[in-house]
């Protein structure tokens, strides 16, 4: 479904604050794959999902969708296959508008956006059920602007936005990072259900490696823009976090980066 | 005071495009100083030209989009400060108006305009204008507000609001700019067309210092009357246009002069701006007394 095939990148090539981001990433995520990462700051994570989104251009490589190289398409243009949930929950939604004006602006993921109404009965019922599945009481709260949610109410529906009109690639950029460690289990559970639902292909990074071990059926480990580890789903059921960070300290030697990974 | 009700009205449709740009898009677009002289100048010069008002006031819209497109484009793919691509294209006008109207002032006083059958039938200056005006204002809110609430007005509303979640739905943020600044020109030009014929002549100067008069009304309006549902705030534009104007009449009643006239502009929205933050700080322990009676005996 998603194929990443040799990519390089490099950020401020050429000067002294020259950086690899990546270095000769393969990675290719079968249909329904649930893959998580984790990796040290700086490991190249968040890049890994800039180039699949469109964000970033790769240096060199390829990046295709379902057989389709979309290497040279902007951000807006992916859009269409690809679903999206950033770590700032403010990021994710439209806080001067409604409820259900943001879902309708989701809802119309890639299609032609014409001059027909962008909430209409039909859809608000649609709306309604969906909201229903998250828990959280919002669907009765459709006219009210985003801005007045809270940090875990927004991400939760940031994610619904992002994976109702199913997608072909989700995303996930420690989308419950930002959240306090109850909302962030809520989200985490969430996260897991609408997965399974739409049978969605799934990159997430995180920073929990705990949360990565349990979500997802593979794992994979950066370290200095290369993928040091790849665990799949039999491998990761056996992982423990211990495992993990004797991973860490064997490529990299220095302890204190367990602190960083906490 | 009714003329000042009446041409409050009427560039109530102006200040609505400033809306479109300052509030849904969040973008301060000084394009419009030039793009009203545009619709008047080509409006004025049309008409002269024996063509039917109607067309040239169509026309007068079409190249005020033409001029907002202008600055979409200079300030998504020339990467040029908004700001800045507003100014551009605005003293790039000023040139392209003389070229359309051929001299500084075109008078319309012998022409058969759109204003022509109201002042035949004795409407200006009372009610029966107001009444047509107002309709006519209304009109252009209840279509932008249609359109706000379309699926492109939606894009278009987050476009100003969060560009990083629009684009990860599918959406051109560029295109979305382009088309609001078009669209906001467009009403602003409409706007001058049926100023020129309103007055009886379209000037090279009349748009000058103009963005204040629309922001003015904007700022007004929704300090007022608030901004939390659309509908409620284009209303608040419409009201705020004519608040404007009759402020405007005020002050000169009270003595000032024609020319003092953009002094009181800028301070009028310096005020509108700075008070509602006052209030903020106001209800904030217990300075707040104090500074309430000070914003209150201001205000």
């Amino acid at each position: 479904m998603l194929d990443i095939k040799n990519v390089h990148k490099t950020f401020f090539a050429g000067t002294v604050n020259e950086r690899v981001a990546l270095q000769d990433i393969n990675l290719t995520l079968a249909a329904g794959e649930f893959v998580t990462v984790i990796g040290s700051n700086g490991a190249g994570k968040s890049t890994i999902l800039n180039i699949t989104s469109g964000k970033l251009r790769p240096d060199t490589g390829t990046v295709s969708i379902d057989g389709k190289d979309v290497t040279r398409l902007a951000d807006h243009q992916r859009a269409r296959f690809i679903g999206r949930v950033f770590q700032d929950p403010m990021a994710g939604t439209s806080p001067e508008m409604t409820i259900e004006e943001n879902l309708a602006i989701a809802y119309e993921r890639g299609k032609r956006r014409g001059l027909r109404p962008g909430v209409t009965r039909k859809k608000r019922e649609f709306f309604k059920e969906e909201l229903r599945s998250l828990e959280l009481g919002l669907e009765n709260r459709l006219k009210a602007k985003v801005g007045l949610l809270s940090g875990g109410q927004r991400q939760a529906l940031s994610l619904l936005m992002a994976t109702f009109s199913s997608p072909k690639i989700l995303l996930l950029d420690e989308h419950t990072a930002a959240l306090d460690p109850q909302r962030a289990e809520l989200v985490s559970r969430l996260t897991a259900e609408v997965v399974d639902r739409h049978q969605l292909t799934t990159l997430m990074v995180t920073h929990n490696m705990e949360q990565a071990l349990r979500l997802g059926t593979r794992l994979i480990m950066m370290h200095d823009g290369r993928i040091i580890l790849d665990l799949d789903q039999e491998q990761k059921l056996k992982a423990t976090v211990p495992d993990l960070l004797h991973e860490f300290e064997k490529i990299k030697g220095v302890v204190d980066d367990r602190t960083m990974l906490q | 005071m009714i003329t000042a009700v009446e041409l409050g009205l009427i560039y109530a449709i102006m200040a609505l495009g400033v809306y479109l740009t300052f509030r849904i898009l969040n973008f301060p677009d000084l394009t419009v100083d030039g793009s009203f002289t545009t619709g008047a100048g080509v409006a004025a010069i049309s008409i002269i030209n024996g063509m039917p008002p109607v067309l040239a006031t169509v026309l007068a819209f079409i190249a005020g989009m033409a001029a907002g497109a202008v600055t979409g484009l200079l300030h998504t793919k020339g990467k040029i400060n908004g700001l800045l691509a507003g100014i551009l294209t605005m003293i790039a006008l000023y040139s392209i108006n003389l070229r359309i109207m051929g001299k500084a002032n075109l008078p319309l006083l012998r022409e058969e305009t759109l204003i022509t059958p109201l002042r035949e039938a004795g409407l200006l200056g009372g009610i029966g204008a107001i009444a047509i005006f107002l309709l006519v204002a209304l009109a252009v809110k209840v279509v932008m507000d249609w359109f706000l609430h379309t699926d492109v007005g939606l894009a278009m509303q987050a476009t100003g609001d969060n560009e990083q979640m629009i684009r990860s739905f599918g959406v051109s943020t560029d295109n979305q700019k382009i088309l609001g600044l078009s669209l906001s020109n467009g009403l602003v030009a409409l706007c001058g067309a049926f100023i020129a014929q309103y007055q009886g002549f379209a000037d090279i100067g009349m748009g000058i210092g103009l963005i204040l008069a629309g922001l003015a009304s904007v700022i007004i309006g929704q300090a007022i009357f608030g901004t939390r549902l659309i509908w409620i705030a284009t209303l608040a534009v419409v009201f705020g246009s004519v608040l404007y104007r009759v402020v405007i009449q005020l002050a000169l009643e009270a003595g000032l002069k024609q020319t003092d006239m953009k002094l009181v502009s800028a301070v009028l929205v310096v005020m509108a701006l700075l008070l509602p933050q006052w209030k903020v700080f106001a209800r904030v322990g217990g300075l707040g007394k104090m500074k309430k009676s000070l914003t209150g005996a201001k205000g």
